[in-house]
């Protein structure tokens, strides 16, 4: 009986995962192992407003005819994955082969596309995710202590990075960054270097992102953590005062392990949320210095030419990163639920 | 090859026409769905709006004109029936379409529909007719006569001379940052190098395959010259697209700059143009670079289509409208008579259609419309970042975009 109850109440839900997250996933593998056909070029005599020319164009009807005998496209296996534009196996094996150094052999493997995404991506993802755990929870602490009156005010105020949309607020940060722009003029006057520009400098563009990361995720922590304060035992904090506890004892021994739980919560949602970072790539036209995994996929979907099997690749090989990155989380959850039980 | 131009003879065809008036009214159509899904500069908007006015009746019209057109309109024309029923597209964008074959030959259409047309509007790929151009583009020389008369140069016919100027204006102290340009990581990029690369006489592909030969001498001295012009552009030059660049010339922060005749037009209209801007602004033809004769820059059509996936009925309701929207009574407003080089019977060209008219008769060479060009200009437009900001050689830059095209051009199928 009570698996049955169950059974009829999760079935809405088991059922739109299926078609909203299982099978989407499903169809994207399937496209990152297939590819277009061969196509089939032909010499034609092309005209236009300036002249005839002999140009090469697709044989419509022969590629038709493959399309109809093999729907699916050309079977590929993993070639998409081991080409330069994914893992690049056969570059890397030759950039191990022909450097001495391993600094010669990192930076062959930043020159292919995948990796520097990757190691933009990850940068972005472990210093972001702490740092914004930790502002969350300082601002959740400071608002938490303001006077009634004062409060929902500053919680309104706090909230708005997180209310703005993600293209719009990374758009005003990089006009401010631009060298004309308030902040670009601060940095070349406090520099005293006309030239210096944040967006010239891979360095500079880093940290003008992973800043832009902080301030519009740190809302969300700031919510999460406040919520989580509401529920702090009155008791066991007067019991801490009683025993002569100073204010950052009650934080640390009291408030902290009891948000434990949330700080796992956030650390899991915002590190997903991070690894999948995008719009700011592009509201800062950051790709000459900072690319993401979401970043090329969107890129290979966006040229004149569609790549549709390189970007299920690296939709494949992004849900992968992030099974790897929430697998620790993940594994120490099971833990603890498994513990209590 | 493509370097066929757009020849005086045509040229002059075009002004000839002028005398014409009227004649051939065009008719909206009398019933059907038309939607058009294009790009979104004056010209396009005049165009759109064309194809709205039809709107009523029986006769729906609705337009998707933005920036991002060239990710929508193969997606929104693939379905059956399609979303779009035209999209008005460049000779870069047509090859998409013609790719996965979702635009329909206009013969038919054009034999019933087409009086008024002229033959070189038709864009006719392996004999069928499947876009009709309105409208030619290319980039060239935008400059500051004031600052030029004030150093005592001419206006720049080579880049090497565009580089002398910039050097005597930054040295005079006049500015700063005296070059413009669309050097923005990605398209923008690649195609700068596309027109340096073809002004030194580059060949993209080896002749007749989809074999890359980008990393060949006149390569690596394309991207020479565009390091050394990009240090006299605004350290931020790899975000800015042609509408920063614009934005720089109209606050008076750039005296030079390879700009698009469809974008130049209208450069200086905008509120808050400084005076001296607005009367220094001029414009001339594209330079030419390293002593070739051929210029550094690519001949563009702009031109709509019809939708393959559509009723025949629905077809003919788009040719009506779309061929409504290019009439060559819109030329009657002196506004729109200046926003493009139009290929419409009746434009007579005005000032700001100098340096296209220039582009063309100086043998400019089209853009290469091959179905394999886009996935060149993707690469280009990824891996040559690096070089513009000196971290890598220029070798080791175009060595790269090779193995990127290369990379892709298997993934498509063009090459094995």
């Amino acid at each position: 009986m009570k698996h049955k109850t169950f059974f009829w109440f999760f079935l809405p839900t088991a059922l739109a995962m299926l078609i909203f997250i299982a099978a989407p996933i499903v169809s994207v593998v399937m496209q990152s192992l297939f590819t277009p056909h061969e196509a089939v070029l032909v010499e034609t005599k092309n005209c236009g407003p300036f002249g005839c020319t002999t140009a090469t164009t697709i044989d419509q009807e022969a590629t038709a005819a493959l399309r109809d005998a093999e729907p699916m496209g050309r079977f590929v296996g993993f070639d998409i994955y081991k080409d330069r534009g994914h893992l690049a196996t056969a570059e890397v094996a030759e950039a191990w082969h022909s450097r001495d150094s391993l600094s010669g052999f990192f930076g062959d493997i930043y020159d292919l596309p995948f990796y520097r995404a990757l190691t933009f991506t990850l940068t972005y993802t472990f210093v972001v995710t702490p740092l914004l755990i930790i502002l969350g929870f300082v601002i959740a602490i400071s608002v938490n202590s303001l006077h009634r009156k004062l409060k929902g005010l500053v919680i309104f105020f706090s909230l708005l990075p997180m209310i703005v949309t993600p293209l719009v607020g990374s758009l005003i940060l990089f006009w401010m960054i631009d060298s004309r722009g308030i902040l670009g003029n601060f940095i070349s006057y406090l520099a005293n270097d006309p030239d210096i520009s944040l967006k010239a400098s891979t360095p500079l563009m880093w940290v003008s992102l992973i800043v832009y990361g902080i301030w519009s995720s740190a809302p969300f922590a700031f919510v999460v953590f406040y919520a989580g304060l509401q529920t702090v035992p009155r008791d066991t904090i007067e019991s801490a005062m009683i025993d002569g506890a100073t204010r950052w004892q009650q934080t640390r021994y009291v408030v902290i392990p009891h948000l434990m739980p949330l700080v796992t919560f956030v650390a899991l949602i915002q590190l997903m949320d991070n690894f999948r970072v995008f719009e700011p790539v592009v509201g800062f036209q950051a790709q000459a210095h900072a690319t993401t995994l979401s970043w090329i996929i969107f890129n290979d979907l966006g040229g004149e030419t569609r790549q549709l099997s390189a970007a299920a690749t690296t939709s494949v090989l992004t849900i992968l990163g992030v099974a790897i990155l929430l697998s620790p989380v993940l594994i120490r959850t099971w833990r603890d639920f498994r513990g209590r039980a | 090859m493509y370097m066929k131009k757009l020849a005086l003879a045509g040229a002059a065809a075009l002004l000839g026409s002028a005398a014409f008036a009227g004649g051939h009214g065009a008719a909206c159509p009398t019933a059907g769905k038309v939607s058009v899904v294009g790009n979104e500069f004056p010209a396009i908007q005049t165009v759109g709006a064309g194809a709205m006015s039809c709107a009523g009746g029986d006769v729906e019209v609705s337009t998707n004109l933005t920036a991002d057109h060239q990710k929508i309109n193969l997606a929104g024309m693939q379905g059956d029936p399609a979303e779009y029923t035209s999209a008005i597209i460049a000779n870069s964008s047509i090859v998409a379409l013609m790719n996965e074959d979702v635009i329909r030959p206009l013969d038919d259409l054009v034999a019933k529909h087409g009086d008024g047309l002229k033959p070189n509007q038709l864009v006719t790929i392996n004999g069928n007719v499947m876009a009709v151009a309105f409208m030619a583009n290319a980039q060239h020389l935008v400059y500051r006569a004031d600052v030029l008369e004030e150093i005592g140069v001419a206006p720049p016919t080579t880049y090497e001379e565009m580089l002398a100027a910039a050097e005597m204006i930054r040295d005079k102290g006049i500015m700063q940052n005296p070059v413009g340009g669309a050097y923005a990581a990605g398209w923008n990029l690649a195609q700068e190098f596309n027109n340096m690369f073809l002004g030194y006489g580059g060949q993209h592909f080896k002749p007749a395959t989809a074999e890359p030969s980008v990393n060949s001498p006149a390569g690596v001295e394309a991207l020479t010259m565009m390091k050394a012009l990009s240090e006299y552009m605004n350290p931020d030059f790899l975000t800015h697209d042609s509408n920063a660049t614009n934005a720089e010339y109209r606050a008076g922060n750039v005296a030079l700059m390879n700009m698009w005749g469809s974008r130049a037009a209208t450069l200086v209209t905008a509120e808050g143009v400084p005076q001296e801007v607005v009367d220094g602004f001029a414009i001339a033809g594209p330079m030419t670079v390293g002593g070739g004769s051929i210029p550094a820059s690519t001949l563009w059509w702009d031109g709509w289509t019809v939708a393959k996936n559509v009723s025949d009925a629905d077809a003919e309701a788009t040719f009506l409208a779309m061929k409504k929207a290019i009439d060559p009574s819109i030329l009657a407003d002196g506004d729109v008579a200046t926003q493009a080089v139009w290929l419409i019977d009746g434009y007579e060209p005005t000032p700001a259609a100098v340096g296209v008219f220039a582009a063309a008769n100086a043998g400019t060479i089209p853009y290469p419309m091959l179905p394999y060009m886009g996935l060149m200009h993707t690469a280009l437009g990824n891996e040559l970042a690096d070089f513009m900001q000196g971290k890598e050689s220029a070798e080791q830059a175009l060595a790269d975009v090779e193995a990127a095209y290369i990379a892709a051009a298997k993934e498509k199928g063009f090459l094995k």
